[in-house]
């Protein structure tokens, strides 16, 4: 991935391959659905998405299957982004400075790589919540299927889907809100690709520089 | 609640008392299954099956007399049988009607999400709305008697009803109506309570079962079939009663606290972002900020 050209003939910087993108969509949308339906199950005062979207037992109908579209595309972002996503010393300076990346004293924050410690926490945790949703998931898709002898899987996982769901809910919140009203500039590079020079330097300095060292180093 | 209608509580310009106030009328209805005296004939299975307008189809031999191992989706009342060795060596064939259990407190009700695909009667029966059910199955966990049960045709669970088109009418149970021995009896609750006690104590004064009882699992709100069993310690034995039913804790913990918690987390962190964006705006980059070109990891 690193040979591939960063900087674009445009002046700017290409954050997000178009496979990046595609896979990001791919669990983005899904996860939107099963959001949408998963809330309507959750709630009988948000049962009425559910009606929304094509009647319950539709929505009840499909769910599952998104679910498989979903975890797929968590899988996917694994291959893609695993190595990417160990924990680094620097994420632990971005930890503790946290506090400044909240109330955007970013003049204060630490240097970060391609991603930092904040994005890092966010790949992880929904795919951990993934690989539970997924578990839990097979046996709420098929609950019929599971004797009365092992019930306690029914039982298990009646309780464990929602308090999965409801982590990568926090997780979607903060991320939705970072990548459209926060952080300007992060939108695009999900749907474009690309970013300023001023973006890269400023948000993921790290990395940027690394791009700019690797570019001397080709000429 | 037609009834209700007819009882008179307050009459206009009337001299004394009003007739019949204070009665206490009991709407609530229950089925008696008297296991000591079930011979296992299965009239009950079979009127279920014609009053319900199923029929009977293939099935699992089980090394036993039993019908099939459990209810079926189409097959809502199964007479279960269990050989039981007492601590004397004598043997005992234990006989007893499974079918839905009519919780005062039901489980299944308690985890559907789907609006009105199940419902609970004033007179106690809880019933499937078919029409309402979305087929997500989450009755099938919350009940612990394992009753619901999904039909792979219609992709939606059914059970028995009490018979509540009849009930309504005024009949018994179609399972009562058959029963040739009179082991099952239908009536109010109070009635078949009073029932139950008389002939359990019967059991234990007169026929040799210290331990006879009746099973009116309280742990679920008490429920709209009893039975009366020899041996109410040891329910288990009749089949796989359950000794102290409840609904599971795990779908207790859902719909209680994990629902308030979680609604409260949702919107507090829809509220904490939109607080956040009005107190500290967004991170812009300004595009003419020069870009420096320093140590990888160095601290700008």
């Amino acid at each position: 991935m690193s040979r591939e050209p960063y900087l674009l003939p445009n002046g700017r910087v290409l954050r997000y391959s178009f496979n990046e993108r595609m896979i990001h969509w791919m669990a983005g949308l899904s996860y939107v659905y099963l959001l949408l339906t998963g809330l309507a199950f959750w709630s009988p005062w948000l049962f009425w998405i559910a009606v929304v979207l094509g009647g319950a037992t539709t929505s009840r109908e499909l769910h599952p299957w998104f679910g498989v579209i979903f975890f797929i595309a968590v899988c996917l972002m694994f291959r893609m982004w695993g190595a990417q996503m160990q924990e680094t010393p620097e994420d632990k300076a971005w930890w503790n400075n946290v506090g400044h990346y909240i109330r955007n004293e970013d003049d204060k924050m630490p240097s970060a790589g391609r991603f930092n410690g904040g994005q890092k926490l966010l790949f992880w945790g929904f795919f951990w919540n993934a690989v539970a949703l997924l578990l839990t998931g097979l046996v709420l898709w098929f609950p019929h299927w599971i004797p009365w002898s092992l019930r306690f899987l029914r039982l298990v996982a009646v309780i464990v889907h929602p308090i999965a769901a409801l982590l990568t809910i926090g997780l979607f919140i903060i991320h939705v809100y970072m990548g459209t009203a926060m952080e300007r500039g992060a939108f695009g590079s999900v749907i474009r690709g690309d970013v300023s020079r001023a973006w890269a330097n400023h948000h993921h300095h790290t990395w940027f520089q690394q791009i700019l060292r690797d570019s001397e180093a080709r000429k | 609640m037609s009834q209700a209608a007819t009882e008179i509580v307050r009459i206009s310009g009337h001299a004394g008392s009003v007739p019949g106030a204070g009665l206490n009328r009991e709407f609530r209805v229950a089925k008696l299954v008297d296991t000591t005296t079930c011979i296992g004939c299965k009239a009950c299975e079979v009127a279920c099956l014609e009053w319900n307008g199923y029929t009977f189809t293939e099935t699992t031999f089980d090394n036993s007399y039993q019908t099939m191992p459990e209810t079926a989706w189409s097959y809502w009342n199964l007479i279960k049988f269990n050989e039981h060795e007492r601590e004397d060596g004598s043997m005992m064939l234990l006989m007893r009607k499974d079918q839905c259990m009519h919780c005062a407190d039901p489980g299944c009700l308690a985890a559907c999400p789907a609006d009105g695909a199940i419902v609970q009667f004033a007179n106690g029966i809880v019933d499937f709305q078919e029409a309402n059910c979305i087929g997500c199955g989450y009755c099938i966990s919350g009940c612990p008697f394992n009753i619901p049960k999904f039909s792979p045709e219609a992709r939606k669970v059914f059970k028995c009803t009490l018979c509540n088109d009849r009930v309504s009418q005024g009949l018994e149970p179609a399972c009562i109506k058959a029963c040739p021995t009179g082991c099952l009896h239908f009536g109010t609750k109070l009635e078949m309570n009073e029932l139950a006690e008389t002939r359990a104590k019967q059991l234990r004064e007169h026929s040799g079962f210290p331990d006879a009882g009746v099973y009116d699992p309280p742990g679920v709100g008490g429920t709209h079939v009893i039975y009366v069993l020899h041996d109410a310690k040891n329910p288990e034995l009749y089949g796989g009663l359950p000794k102290d039913p409840t609904i599971p804790v795990t779908v207790q913990l859902w719909k209680h606290p994990l629902k308030w918690l979680g609604n409260l987390a949702i919107v507090g962190g829809l509220v904490g972002v939109f607080v956040h964006f009005l107190r500290f705006g967004p991170k812009e980059v300004i595009e003419d900020e020069p870009v420096t070109k320093g140590e990888v990891g160095e601290k700008r």
